[in-house]
């Protein structure tokens, strides 16, 4: 659908860096970053097309530095280059002029040793108009509700000393759920590079059977501890939470971290849980916005103690550490597996709470990393390792060191990779692998 | 208005495709951020983009492209795609013909500013933070103070093959103070002088939210609140200031009564609701006391527009008269589909994202009660300012939310401040509690910078007014420790 035309964009980049560079004056330096896609979204209801269009969208970070001081700017680029390098002449003069009002910034630092690298992830182009109507025709008669997004993604980075960084992916993320009746839904999720139909029409025989189960009447449970099993997806949502704030150094030196007693306490969770961010995986770009290279990982927790941070590299001169990441919030997470095997949990469960989906955590007290939040979409209710029935929307409220320490049964052996739906301003480029969760209680409230 | 984006506007209607209906609706979006941070200025924010949204309508098929490229070619080109979703929805789309609006509206429309932006030079606004920043730091107990001071200038052309031209440039002033007070494993933060509650306007707007001289009190409170009392448990009175009412209508009212949740757009991402059809004229949703508007008719308030990105004009309307559900949230392209009548509320959020229904601004209106008189009624209760937490079922019925600060209320008199307060309940039955509302003393304009939904996902200001409310048997509690 989108233009796909792997190098050009990466080739327009460049070509708007020397065109900036060369306007530079005396010892001034630059730094840009790209951000851009051509993406189609495809957003549908009761199986049908609710709206579809495509976006075509790139922007580009100025960073102009003399010395310890200063400016910054993002503009969005048109793609026409006469357009653009006009609007970016006058964006440098204007940034020029900012930064003599400017203090000098003691936190300023960007790399200065050249590190240029380049991936590629342009796989055969997936017609979006043709995987919608295989969407629609694998549903069939059931309720399908979701965004079915594809197209490709890019990022770049070069400065004025010479470093060139690139990274593209082109990729999909179906993100859908069937509704039985009302609240009553089974979750869907199928991402990656390779788009096949018979894997799609797969999930979707797999949902029509958990939505047989789902049509057996509903059971509402007491508030109380209940022993349950939850799923990478549910997994997923905690790791969320903790992560407002949990890894960054910044959150850390200022006390802010929700995981503030493990650093103040030094409480720690169960050994079992080791949890570092991958940049490895190479699903998100290597460098960052000031040309550092990130290490292949940072352990942020090991063997249940707390261990590393993510540091910007604002904070890494604010704080005398090394950079380690863009931002200061995790993008490529693995929690470690355990040896609890997934084909036979409902039997380990035995008798509790099968969670598939949570939704809409928040802390209640961020000091103890206690969080609130809700079940979403398929739970069961399990008896002597038997799916009995599905259950009503519950509210939990526990903590991290309950869910992932005192109480915490194992883990699966199993890990799920997660590729993150997420759309906001751009497609999420995040990714999490996780394995399944399974507790001795969890606190229900309402 | 932004000659550039009027004339891309006039050169497209030479270009436009030959299709039953189309709409482009252009944007220039400037945003500016000055910030310091423990007395250390931060790097200064230049945000400028131009974007096109074109929408088609073909038969009973529609489709949109959003382009960076407003060259007449990118334009082009964006039509071309929007025109290949268009004919794939015809046959496979929701919607049929008759459900999209056909807007011919030309208006013009400006968020009145009194002392602009510009005015200030950067220097004074670096002051301005620095010395906010002084105030902040009160203590060694505090461990992390910011000040922040944020403009936004949207400059919106919206054109239509029916002959719409509306014209609407807003303008938004996003201040904030923040303190981060800690000793050993206990953190408290306060926040204000406009945090969370950005305005439209200019810098005149800044004094209204006492920005900044919040930063001196919040710090206070925040190392107050190191040392304070957990909140109490229990069932009891709370009373919540503008400034926790803010989330108890965004979540508990706005989304469910959003009519794009009811009619299911939503279901896979943002939820359900419990709201259903036909609630709508019979339903009570509160006591006698809840009064809830759509009103676009305060000028500063962040959702006030002329018309909506549907094309369709903004005009006050009931959506809760006396406790009984009147009309839903819904916009043009719903109101159709649902066959009821709705509001204005069909907005993007930025220009590469298609109209959703939205909550643009939604108030409660003000009752007869006066602080002190709602504070003498309450023999045991809390009071609790300040948004901190928010978790809400996808039906938008079961919820739980935390404050910043609270304060016990005990014989009538507010008492000392309690740490960590939280309250729970459930939207059906928490509204009928309502026991008093506030006069126009109390009522404060607020909203939300940063309300999420829709897929593709759009983060979008909307605006919530309230005064302080007073309801009973909610069920209240502390934190863990």
């Amino acid at each position: 659908m989108s233009d796909r035309v792997p190098n050009a964009m990466q080739d327009y980049f460049y070509s708007l860096s020397d065109a900036l560079f060369s306007k530079l004056q005396g010892d001034e330096q630059l730094l840009l970053g790209f951000s851009g896609e051509d993406s189609d979204f495809v957003r549908m209801n009761h199986n049908r097309i609710r709206q579809a269009g495509s976006v075509a969208q790139r922007s580009l970070s100025l960073d102009l530095i003399r010395g310890k001081r200063h400016a910054q700017a993002s503009i969005e680029l048109s793609g026409e280059q006469a357009l653009d390098m006009a609007q970016l002449d006058n964006t440098l003069n204007r940034l020029r002029e900012q930064r003599e009002l400017l203090p000098e910034d003691p936190y300023l630092v960007f790399a200065d040793e050249i590190n240029s690298t380049e991936y590629h992830h342009d796989n055969a182009a997936i017609v979006s108009h043709d995987a919608v109507q295989q969407v629609i025709d694998a549903a069939g008669d059931m309720d399908l509700v979701g965004l079915f997004a594809n197209g490709i993604q890019y990022t770049g980075f070069a400065n004025s000393m010479g470093q060139r960084n690139w990274h593209s992916s082109a990729n999909f993320n179906l993100d859908w759920s069937c509704y039985l009746s009302k609240d009553k839904a089974v979750k869907g999720s199928y991402a990656g590079f390779d788009w096949q139909p018979a894997k799609l029409a797969e999930k979707m025989d797999s949902i029509r059977h958990q939505l047989s189960i789902l049509s057996r009447p509903s059971i509402t449970l007491e508030p109380g501890n209940y022993r349950a099993y939850l799923s990478p997806s549910a997994v997923n949502e905690i790791i969320n939470m903790m992560s407002w704030g949990g890894f960054g150094l910044k959150s850390h030196r200022t006390k802010s971290t929700p995981l503030l007693q493990m650093v103040e306490q030094d409480r720690t969770l169960d050994a079992s849980i080791s949890l570092r961010e991958h940049h490895g995986r190479g699903l998100v770009p290597i460098f960052t916005g000031s040309g550092f290279i990130k290490p292949d990982h940072v352990q942020l927790i090991r063997d249940g103690r707390y261990q590393d941070c993510l540091i910007s590299s604002r904070s890494a001169m604010e704080y005398g550490e090394v950079t380690n990441v863009d931002y200061e919030y995790p993008g490529s997470l693995e929690l470690a597996a355990g040896e609890l095997n997934s084909a036979d949990i409902v039997k380990q469960l035995d008798t509790g709470l099968y969670i598939n989906n949570l939704w809409y955590l928040n802390f209640s007290d961020r000091n103890a990393c206690q969080m609130t939040g809700m079940t979403r979409f398929a739970c069961f209710w399990v008896e002597r390792g038997e799916i009995q029935a599905p259950v009503d929307v519950m509210r939990f409220d526990d903590s991290i060191y309950n869910l992932f320490g005192t109480n915490l049964l194992g883990l699966t052996k199993e890990r799920e990779m997660i590729l993150d739906p997420g759309t906001y301003g751009q497609r999420s480029d995040h990714s999490i692998e996780l394995p399944g969760l399974l507790v001795s209680a969890l606190r229900l409230t309402l | 208005m932004n000659d550039y984006v009027n004339s891309v506007a006039r050169q497209f209607k030479d270009i436009a495709p030959a299709v039953d209906f189309w709409t482009l609706r252009l944007t220039s979006e400037t945003h500016e951020a000055v910030s310091v941070r423990q007395g250390v200025m931060q790097p200064v924010y230049n945000h400028h983009a131009f974007g096109a949204m074109l929408t088609v309508v073909i038969g009973d098929g529609c489709g949109y492209a959003a382009t960076s490229d407003l060259s007449l070619s990118g334009l082009k080109r964006a039509a071309e795609l929007a025109c290949d979703w268009a004919r794939q929805s015809a046959t496979s789309g929701l919607l049929k013909a008759h459900d999209y609006p056909r807007p011919d509206a030309r208006a013009c429309y400006e968020t009145p500013v009194k002392q602009p932006w510009h005015d200030m030079p950067l220097d004074e606004k670096i002051t301005l933070l620095q010395d906010a920043n002084t105030a902040l730091k009160i203590s060694d107990s505090i461990v992390d103070w910011s000040a922040y001071l944020g403009y936004g200038c949207d400059e919106i052309v919206f054109v239509s093959s029916a002959g719409a031209h509306i014209e609407q440039r807003f303008q938004y002033i996003q201040p904030s103070l923040s303190a981060v007070a800690n000793k050993g494993s206990v953190t408290q933060f306060r926040s204000g002088g406009g945090y969370n509650a950005s305005r439209q306007g200019g810098l005149e707007q800044l004094a209204l939210l006492d920005f900044p001289d919040a930063a001196a009190g919040l710090a206070e409170e925040a190392v107050a609140l190191l040392t304070a009392d957990e909140c109490p448990q229990g069932n009891m009175d709370l009373v919540l200031a503008p400034s926790q009412m803010v989330l108890q209508i965004h979540e508990s009212i706005g989304h469910p009564l959003e009519l794009d949740r009811i009619l299911g757009d939503e279901r896979n991402y943002a939820g359900t609701s419990f709201v259903t059809e036909d609630m709508f004229g019979s339903y009570r949703y509160g006591s006698e006391l809840l009064n809830v508007t759509y009103d676009p008719g305060h000028s500063e308030q962040l959702a006030s527009y002329g018309y909506d990105d549907e094309g369709t004009p903004a005009q006050r309307e009931y959506i809760i008269r006396n406790g009984i559900l009147q009309r839903p949230l819904g916009g043009a392209t719903s109101q159709v589909r649902a066959d009821m009548p709705g509001v204005a509320n069909a907005r993007q959020a930025v220009w590469n994202r298609p109209p959703i229904d939205r909550m643009a601004n939604l108030n409660v209106e003000p009752g007869d009660s006066t602080q002190a008189d709602i504070i003498a009624s309450i023999e045991h209760g809390v009071y609790m300012e300040t948004n901190r937490s928010w978790s809400i079922d996808d039906s938008r019925n079961k919820f739980q939310f935390g404050c910043e600060l609270g304060r016990v209320i005990e014989n009538g008199e507010l008492k000392g401040l309690v740490r960590n307060p939280n309250y729970r309940g459930i939207s059906a039955t928490f509204w009928r509690n309502l026991a008093a509302v506030g006069n126009a003393d109390s009522f404060t304009v607020a909203g939300v910078n940063n309300c999420g939904k829709g897929e593709p996902n759009q983060s979008i200001y909307v605006g919530h007014a309230s005064p302080v409310c007073h309801f009973h048997d909610v069920d209240v509690f502390g934190g863990a420790q």
